[in-house]
């Protein structure tokens, strides 16, 4: 694939370089708050609170720049197109993915200029920025004005549903982190894509 | 409010369907049923999936204070006194008429609040049972009192329940040796007892008696605004103005949720394991001013704020201080899943583990390949 694609514009370059920074920032403090102790902090808590709320306030018009972008942009497109016999092409890149690589072969779903993405990638995208990233944000809004929680849903208390909801989620994309650094390396090689990702040209 | 919320996050959806359908049309393709669906069943098992996450955790949420209410009313029967009526005919309103010696004449004055006795809260008190002559002279039974009887020495706690074995789960001798040493009698000795928090005339055993956090920490801690959130109760005991708790505290982040949840005491004594609250108010200099000491797994507030539910119902539920779950508060670090933890420690091994096989197998095969 000699051809250059241009697919990544600058403010999608942008938006996810803020958007990765911050989301490491927030992983490390959420952690740091969460598995909090007094004796073997990596970060006191306070820092970690104030880290971590200046973190997601950022994230918060960050992901609006995203949310926007994809409506205005072609590049929404590339999340919400082709989803005719999605499931069999899920499996077909699943397949490619345990076995079909180690053997060689091509990707089944090759990037060209009307699909970014392969459907594993998709459906991985699609969820963590229309599902979990809202929920993770809406939940994290939520706790830093307390005042707009209920403070009680069907014996539950609404603080601690909104608080959970915020930890799974936030757990989620932890997860989708680290698999997406993985598969980021499923380039033409393995660091073509971070490139990509620098540069805004697919090689 | 939350119905809202909700909203907000299908309307997010929507949005972005619509998007959808543009690009559909940009493609000039009709989308076919079995694609809207396909995008429905998406979004669909990812609301499963969450609600599903959820469950075990809301089950696990006990529903005790029913329980708790059969036991509050049985043990409200009242004893009305009598002779204390006679007492109460004045000080059990917020005026009183008083006569002239040859009753010729009456006027109605005010009953100072120091003097008001809240009668239905002096009947479902500790002390319910007591008249009024227990701990007052018998003299006040004439009228208008004579001043000097202001100098009547009334008993303290220990006075009456000192050394006396039915009591000693109370630990009134430690109580009474810690106030001695606290910054209330320091201060303020001559000035101070132990009514000046407790009013004896509607003790209760707030602590024990009701399993409900909430309105355990706004009546504990009602008993230090009464001075330190007035100017006029502070100046009994000091010539200062009254600190401005608000700016004092303004390092907390939350306060206001912090205040709701917590009690100053959590911060402001130290804590003493035989006993269920400490009362050691410390000099502000000494108080906790730390995130850790309640916010991790070790919390400060299990052995103040939850002490007595913790001893009840120790880590039913597979939670981390599980009692601090039960009083609607949730408190970073401290509230821990044990499940949740095992589950996300094991998903994310199984995740580096299947990566890096993964990631290995591909080196060796790709190299293997290369040589073929
Ligand atoms: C250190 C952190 C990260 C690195 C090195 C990284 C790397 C990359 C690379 C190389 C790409 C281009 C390949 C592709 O299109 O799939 C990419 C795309 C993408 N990444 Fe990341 N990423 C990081 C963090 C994140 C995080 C935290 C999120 C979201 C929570 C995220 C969401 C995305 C999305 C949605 C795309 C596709 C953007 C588009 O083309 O529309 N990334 N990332």
């Amino acid at each position: 694939m000699s051809t250059k694609l241009y697919l990544y514009p600058g403010w999608l370059r942008i938006w996810h370089f803020i958007n990765a920074i911050l989301c490491l920032a927030l992983i490390i403090t959420g952690l740091n708050m969460q598995y909090s102790d007094p004796n073997t902090a990596f970060i006191s808590f306070a820092t970690a609170v104030k880290v971590h709320n200046i973190s997601g306030t950022i994230f918060v018009f960050n992901y609006v720049l995203f949310f926007i972008g994809n409506i205005v942009t072609v590049n929404g497109k590339f999340y919400w197109r082709e989803w005719k016999g999605f499931f069999q092409q899920m499996m077909a890149q699943a397949k490619y993915y345990l076995f079909g690589t180690f053997k060689g072969e091509h990707t089944p779903f090759p990037v060209n200029e009307n699909r970014k993405f392969n459907p594993l990638q998709k459906i991985a995208y699609v969820a963590i920025m229309y599902f979990f990233l809202p929920l993770v944000l809406l939940s994290g809004v939520a706790m830093m004005y307390p005042e707009i929680i209920i403070p009680e849903l069907s014996g539950m208390s609404g603080m601690w549903l909104t608080n959970l909801a915020h930890i799974i989620s936030g757990f989620i994309i932890s997860i989708f982190l680290l698999v997406h650094l993985y598969f980021c390396t499923f380039g033409t090689t393995a660091t073509s894509n971070f490139k990509s990702m620098v540069t805004g040209y697919h090689e | 409010m939350k119905e809202n919320r909700r909203f907000k996050i299908f309307e997010i959806f929507k949005i972005t369907k619509k998007d959808a359908f543009s690009f559909k049309h940009e493609k000039k393709k009709i989308m076919s049923k079995k694609n809207s669906k396909s995008k429905f069943h998406i979004v669909f098992y990812a609301i499963v999936i969450t609600l599903v996450l959820l469950i075990p955790f809301s089950m696990s949420h006990s529903t005790e204070s029913s329980e708790n209410k059969k036991k509050k009313e049985e043990k409200e029967e009242v004893v009305h006194h009598g002779e204390n009526s006679n007492c109460f005919k004045c000080h059990g309103k917020h005026k009183y008429t008083m006569l002239s010696s040859d009753s010729s004449q009456s006027i109605t004055r005010l009953m100072p609040s120091e003097y008001f006795i809240d009668t239905v809260a002096y009947y479902k008190g500790t002390h319910k049972s007591f008249k009024c002559s227990d701990c007052h002279s018998e003299e006040y039974a004439t009228t208008p009192h004579n001043g000097d009887l202001r100098f009547e020495p009334i008993p303290s706690c220990i006075d009456c329940h000192g050394g006396d074995p039915e009591y000693e789960k109370y630990r009134f001798e430690q109580i009474e040796e810690q106030v001695q040493k606290s910054v209330h009698i320091k201060g303020c000795s001559d000035q101070f007892s132990c009514w000046r928090c407790h009013d004896a005339h509607s003790y209760k055993s707030t602590a024990r008696e009701n399993l409900n956090i909430k309105e355990l920490i706004a009546y504990d801690n009602g008993m230090c605004l009464k001075c330190h959130a007035s100017s006029v109760d502070y100046m009994l005991f000091s010539e200062n103005e009254t600190p401005n708790l608000i700016k004092k505290h303004d390092w907390l982040p939350n306060q206001a949720n912090h205040f709701k949840n917590v009690r100053c005491i959590e911060c402001h004594t130290p804590i003493v394991d035989s006993m269920l609250v400490g009362h050691n108010i410390m000099p502000k200099e000494k108080a906790v001013k730390g995130c850790v000491e309640c916010h991790s797994s070790d919390s400060r507030l299990m052995h103040t704020l939850y002490k007595f539910q913790a001893k009840e119902r120790r880590n039913e539920q597979g939670f981390f201080n599980g009692a601090i779950l039960s009083g609607d508060s949730y408190v970073i670090g401290a509230n821990r899943n044990y499940f949740l933890n095992v589950a996300s420690i094991a998903i994310f091994a199984l995740v580096v583990i299947g990566i890096l096989i993964h990631g290995i197998l591909r080196i060796i095969l790709k190299k293997k390949n290369n040589v073929n």
